[in-house]
């Protein structure tokens, strides 16, 4: 039946020219950021969920575990403490963008979008800008809390600026990986319960509460090496000064390669149908 | 019918779909359909669940790809210009793809700002497609309070947004209660009113009658049979005239004097005392004929009257087995049970 010669040849149909196109998808990009802004603004539950939390951490361990963790760093453990909680809470925002995606897809949300004239990339991107903002207001929400207690940054604004810059692209960067996480496995449920398992033992067995030192042998091999640790090590550096240029090379490689394996995924998740 | 078309320009078919394969692993969702949709014309695709309506539709939606076969849309092939379709097919789906924390008004917006037309463009034309779906009231409200009819009336004006020529729509009833359905229906044909080509798939027979001008039924990924409603249903026999019998221990005689102006064997019901006959196209005559033989031979009847055979009669003697339970065979064909559960509501249409 199929092999029958069809009398219908197909309009051939050039693509629209680059620039066109370019410009299209910058439009969509900002549409889909200023949607999920706003859809963001009406979920004070999300909002309470990703300040709240880390605003207790900040406090728990300033005032309860601090006392038992020694760290030899000028201001004492409160200045230490701040940067870890910074990446900390950056990678756990990412949570929303996992679980939105999910959603998204589940509802048939990303369907609709896949089939209207979008850019294929715009879902994605339209995100990771909203989540920029989001990150950023976060971000310094924590820090005002942080100063509240006692935190100071004794390097200078040039460089304050500069680890709340890599605390936002630290935590885009992880959005991307939870992105991917959200398109691939498309159940809210299940995002929310194990999809996200992961951020435990990456940014706990790292340099942001204790010591890498402090740990034993074989967990010190992992902790010392792993991004979260590079990562939060840099923004000490920023922030409270001592030797920077290796850790900042190092961060910029493997932030870089986390956009550069999980941005692919990420997009081509999203063009699988729901 | 025609060699070829100059670029850009289409005067075939809205729709023509060709051999179209589609698997799943071991799972054949599609194996070789064919469909032809005229432009401006209703096609109905009927068939039960994991029948490949879906895997169709996305096919059709440039959201899968087929693995053989091919599809185009206005001329446009859904593979090679995938983007090119998108501009044309509006899609609501299974699922309503409504954002709920947005208010029905901004979930509409954002779509037309998503198909490039200009923010006051967007407003206008939400506006406009608000007052068409009766949701003017509800408009800056959350869509999260929405009902179930109001959120699919939603999802189809979302989809509207950007002037789809083809149109498709995926179990656009599936879920509802019986009065949004209705409901449901006038907004179809007021679509269809305006010119559109739709493409609509159903699990309801009732639905596939009511809307469509064409139907194809769909088994296991492969068309079964494809005809107008009524075409379907003169493939298994034409009319039938059937009664009840007041005294129940006449019911063999009853059958006996009408077994002459039946094609084929009357059927009986003893639990009910109902007798139905085959008459063919012969329609009112046979009917008028019935009751003199049954007069004639004073046996008391009630309830009398000559239907039309429904779409799920047809799905029976196509497939051998119900819509909705997809495996029993077609042994039973008890009048009342073929009624019961098949319809999506009580709005069983008998012409007499």
């Amino acid at each position: 039946m199929s092999m029958r010669s069809s009398p219908f040849v197909a309009l051939d149909i050039p693509r629209p020219p680059i620039a066109h196109r370019i410009r299209n998808g910058i439009s969509d990009t900002l549409n889909l950021t200023e949607r999920d802004i706003k859809i963001w603004t009406r979920n004070p539950s999300l909002l309470f969920f990703i300040v709240i939390q880390p605003v207790m951490f900040v406090l728990l361990f300033r005032y309860v575990f601090g006392g038992a963790i020694m760290v030899s760093v000028p201001g004492g453990y409160v200045n230490y403490l701040m940067p870890g909680i910074i990446a900390q809470s950056a990678a756990f925002a990412s949570f929303g963008t996992a679980i939105a995606l999910a959603r998204q897809t589940q509802r048939g949300v990303i369907d609709r979008f896949r089939s209207m004239p979008m850019a294929r990339s715009a879902v994605l991107l339209g995100r990771l800008v909203a989540d920029t903002l989001r990150l950023t207001i976060t971000l310094l929400i924590i820090l005002a809390v942080g100063y509240a207690v006692g935190f100071r940054f004794e390097n200078g604004a040039g460089p304050a600026v500069l680890m709340v810059a890599l605390g936002v692209v630290f935590g885009v960067a992880i959005c991307t990986v939870s992105a991917y996480v959200g398109l691939a496995i498309r159940d809210e449920e299940s995002v929310g319960s194990f999809g996200l398992i992961w951020l435990f033992p990456l940014t706990f067995v790292s340099a942001a509460f204790v010591p890498v030192a402090s740990m034993p042998g074989w967990l010190q091999a992992f902790a010392k090496n792993q991004p979260v640790t590079i990562v939060i090590d840099e923004m000490r550096g920023l922030a409270l000064g001592g030797p920077l240029a290796e850790h900042a090379w190092q961060s910029a490689a493997w932030l870089l390669a986390i956009f550069i394996v999980f941005v692919p995924l990420a997009v081509r998740a999203y063009r699988r149908p729901g | 019918m025609n060699d070829h078309y100059p670029a850009g320009r289409w005067d075939g078919p809205a729709i023509i779909v060709e051999g179209l394969q589609k698997s799943f692993g071991e799972v054949h969702a599609l194996r070789g359909i064919d469909l032809v949709v005229e432009r401006g014309s209703v096609l109905c695709v009927l068939g039960p669940n994991g029948a490949g309506k879906t895997t169709a539709v996305k096919v059709l939606t440039t959201l899968l790809e087929p693995d053989g076969g091919r599809a185009l849309i206005e001329g446009r092939d859904v593979v090679r210009s995938a983007p090119a379709v998108r501009e044309i097919i509006g899609l609501a789906g299974q699922s309503a793809a409504i954002q709920e924390e947005l208010t029905g008004r901004e979930n509409i917006e954002i779509m037309g700002r998503l198909h490039h037309l200009s923010k006051g463009e967007s407003r206008r034309r939400a506006g406009e497609l608000l007052e068409l779906f009766d949701l003017v009231d509800a408009a800056d409200r959350p869509a999260k309070g929405y009902s179930g009819g109001m959120t699919r009336r939603l999802d189809l004006a979302a989809s509207l947004v950007g002037r789809p020529t083809v149109f498709f729509l995926d179990e656009p009833t599936t879920g509802l209660d019986p009065r949004s359905r209705i409901g449901m229906w006038g907004i179809i044909r007021e679509l269809v009113a305006d010119g559109a080509t739709l493409l609509l798939t159903t699990q309801y027979l009732e639905e596939a009658d009511e809307l469509s001008d064409e139907i194809v039924v769909i088994d296991r990924g492969k068309v079964i049979a494809a005809g107008t409603g009524d075409n379907l249903k003169n493939r298994i026999g034409g009319d039938v005239v059937q009664f009840g019998v007041v005294d129940r221990t006449r019911l063999g005689d009853a059958a006996e004097v009408v077994r002459p102006l039946a094609e084929g064997e009357p059927t009986v019901e003893e639990e009910t005392a109902r007798v139905t006959i085959r008459v063919g196209s012969r329609g009112s005559d046979s009917l008028v004929q019935t009751v003199r033989a049954l007069d004639g031979a004073g046996i008391h009847t009630e309830h009398l009257g000559i239907h039309r055979p429904s779409l799920d009669d047809v799905f029976l003697a196509l497939t051998g087995h119900t819509p909705e339970d997809g495996t029993r065979p077609s042994r039973s064909r008890s009048r009342r049970g073929r009624r019961d559960g098949v319809v999506p509501d009580a709005t069983t249409r008998q012409r007499t």
